[in-house]
């Protein structure tokens, strides 16, 4: 005879004996909390900056200047040539009266303007302006594209995006390992509660074994209990998470210095973090209740 | 039915606690077994409830084979029998009504068979009237009723009492006795285990006495007839 699945009986059974142990499932909501909290914040700051360098990898671009003693089907062999380049996104050529007018119309109406205009246009040089596809290879795209044939020199600013891309990597790396650290530590103090839970109430599981109840039977209301406060510790840190965020955000963009700084809305990403807090929340509670009770079904 | 067929049963520690035990019981029987402390006893009871599996010999419980039982069969197994203890092993923060239904509802009973099947047992062992009262609030000889209520209540074929009268006087003995001979004649196998010589010797009953891990006696009529017929 197959036993039904008696779902109502083991919600209420882990629900109650959260409240038996009140200290200790408090203590292990703090801690999912608290663990959740600091892995959301890495993580959102790995977000923040990856999202920084997505729009920097939209915008940043770096010049390769031409041979001069290079015909117009050779700057075009070259343009081919380029496209062929690693991690290069996209080239387009400027010529050198199209870069006088260019600079013309960036100094109109300043003191300089007048500077530009009179400029021969034999000063200036072919460019392509380059762009690429992932910043973190900046530098190596760069440095490959001096090594084209007929490019001169390049005129590449790469300290801001070097920048960022150590940001990116320091956080992502950081809130890694302090995920791992946190989950294992989140996971010792559920075990834990529940292991309290399943020691004081060992007789009644000697009982049940006795009679006859199937290890599911008895596993199930820990692992709903491990559920529950795997449950409750994320929405916690969810709305939690909210709030530290925007106020971090709000002082962001209300600071004079550090306004530049493009921060991500919570409300985006607040789908993706409840999913990932929950998630952990319940991996972390049934684990730790499956990692506690079973020691004591080999009854 | 139980079938016992050369059993040995050796611990980690080296103790040798059964060495070639032959034993059948068979459906409706109510057997004493009987022995001094340490001589395999209740080797024999955690043998027929698979807490521990024989080190030789072969075994059979209610149809099962208990030599290539899976962990998945243990408890099912144990729903063909109704165990009781020296201690009562009763939930305390619970009634006695409430004891039973828990017995029932491990096992995937219904509501409405807890319903129907709860007032019949507590009215089989006389304690219909205290079934909101918790175990601590009971006498020792009531506790151990609600003990064998609660063995009874899944309807199994066979009950082990292990030591049943081992915390009860000689009066609250006997009535425990009386409750387990009535149970067994309607029908369930009962197999008591005890060292209750003068108690054993007041029933009629088949005794099988076991010492230093061999039986050394199998007969009716008392411990202390000697009437071995193994």
């Amino acid at each position: 005879m197959r036993q039904r699945f008696n779902f109502t009986y083991f919600l209420s059974e882990g629900f109650h004996s959260i409240f038996t142990h009140g200290l200790m499932s408090f203590a292990a909501v703090c801690m999912i909390v608290a663990c959740l909290l600091i892995m959301g914040s890495f993580s959102l700051v790995a977000v923040n900056v990856g999202g920084m360098l997505g729009d920097l990898e939209q915008q940043n671009e770096f010049f390769a200047f031409v041979d001069e003693t290079y015909s117009q089907q050779q700057v075009m062999d070259l343009k081919t040539r380029l496209e062929q380049v690693p991690n290069v996104k996209e080239v387009t050529f400027t010529s050198k009266s199209q870069a006088k007018e260019d600079f013309a119309e960036k100094y109109e109406g300043t003191e300089n303007a007048a500077m530009f205009q009179d400029l021969p246009d034999e000063v200036y040089r072919d460019r392509f302006g380059i762009k690429v596809v992932s910043i973190e290879q900046f530098g190596a795209t760069v440095k490959a594209v001096e090594e084209v044939e007929g490019v001169v020199n390049t005129r590449a600013e790469s300290e801001v995006a070097n920048g960022f891309v150590v940001v990116r990597n320091v956080a992502s790396g950081v809130a890694v390992i302090l995920v791992v650290m946190l989950v294992v530590m989140s996971l010792f103090i559920i075990a834990n509660t529940i292991k309290l839970g399943t020691f004081t109430r060992r007789d009644e599981i000697a009982i049940m074994k006795m009679c006859g109840a199937t290890n599911g039977f008895v596993r199930w209301p820990f692992v709903f209990e491990g559920m529950l406060l795997g449950l409750a510790g994320a929405v916690l840190a969810f709305f939690l998470q909210w709030g530290v965020y925007g106020l971090i955000g709000q002082a962001i963009t209300s600071s004079d210095t550090i306004r530049l700084i493009t921060v991500i809305p919570f409300k985006n990403m607040a789908l993706e973090v409840l999913g990932v807090f929950a998630g952990t929340g319940l991996v972390v509670g049934v684990g730790g209740s499956m990692v506690a009770i079973r020691k004591f079904l080999q009854v | 039915m139980i079938r016992l067929i050369d059993i040995y049963k050796s611990y980690d520690n080296g103790t040798k606690a059964l060495k070639g035990v032959n034993l059948r019981i068979d459906d409706g029987e109510f057997v004493f077994l009987v022995g001094p402390s340490g001589s395999g006893k209740s080797t024999i009871i955690k043998l027929l409830t698979a807490e521990i599996a024989p080190s030789d010999g072969r075994l059979m419980v209610n149809g099962y084979n208990l030599n290539n039982i899976t962990p998945r069969q243990v408890p099912y197994l144990r729903r063909t029998l109704g165990v009781i203890f020296q201690d009562f092993r009763l939930i305390n923060k619970k009634t006695v009504a409430e004891n039973l239904t828990f017995g029932m509802r491990v096992v995937g009973a219904t509501p409405r068979e807890i319903r129907k099947r709860v007032p019949y047992v507590l009215e089989l062992v006389g304690l219909s009237k205290k079934k909101d009262m918790r175990p601590d609030q009971l006498s020792g000889g009531e506790q151990q009723r609600v003990a064998i209520a609660r063995a009874l209540v899944n309807n199994p074929s066979m009950i082990i009492a292990d030591e049943p009268t081992g915390n009860l006087d000689p009066q609250r003995s006997l009535e425990i006795m009386m409750l387990l001979e009535r149970i067994n004649e309607l029908g369930t196998t009962v197999l008591v285990v005890t060292h209750e010589k003068e108690l054993v010797n007041r029933f009629s009953k088949r005794v099988v006495a076991i010492e230093s891990g061999r039986i050394i006696s199998d007969g009716t009529g008392g411990y202390y007839n000697n009437e071995t017929t193994i």
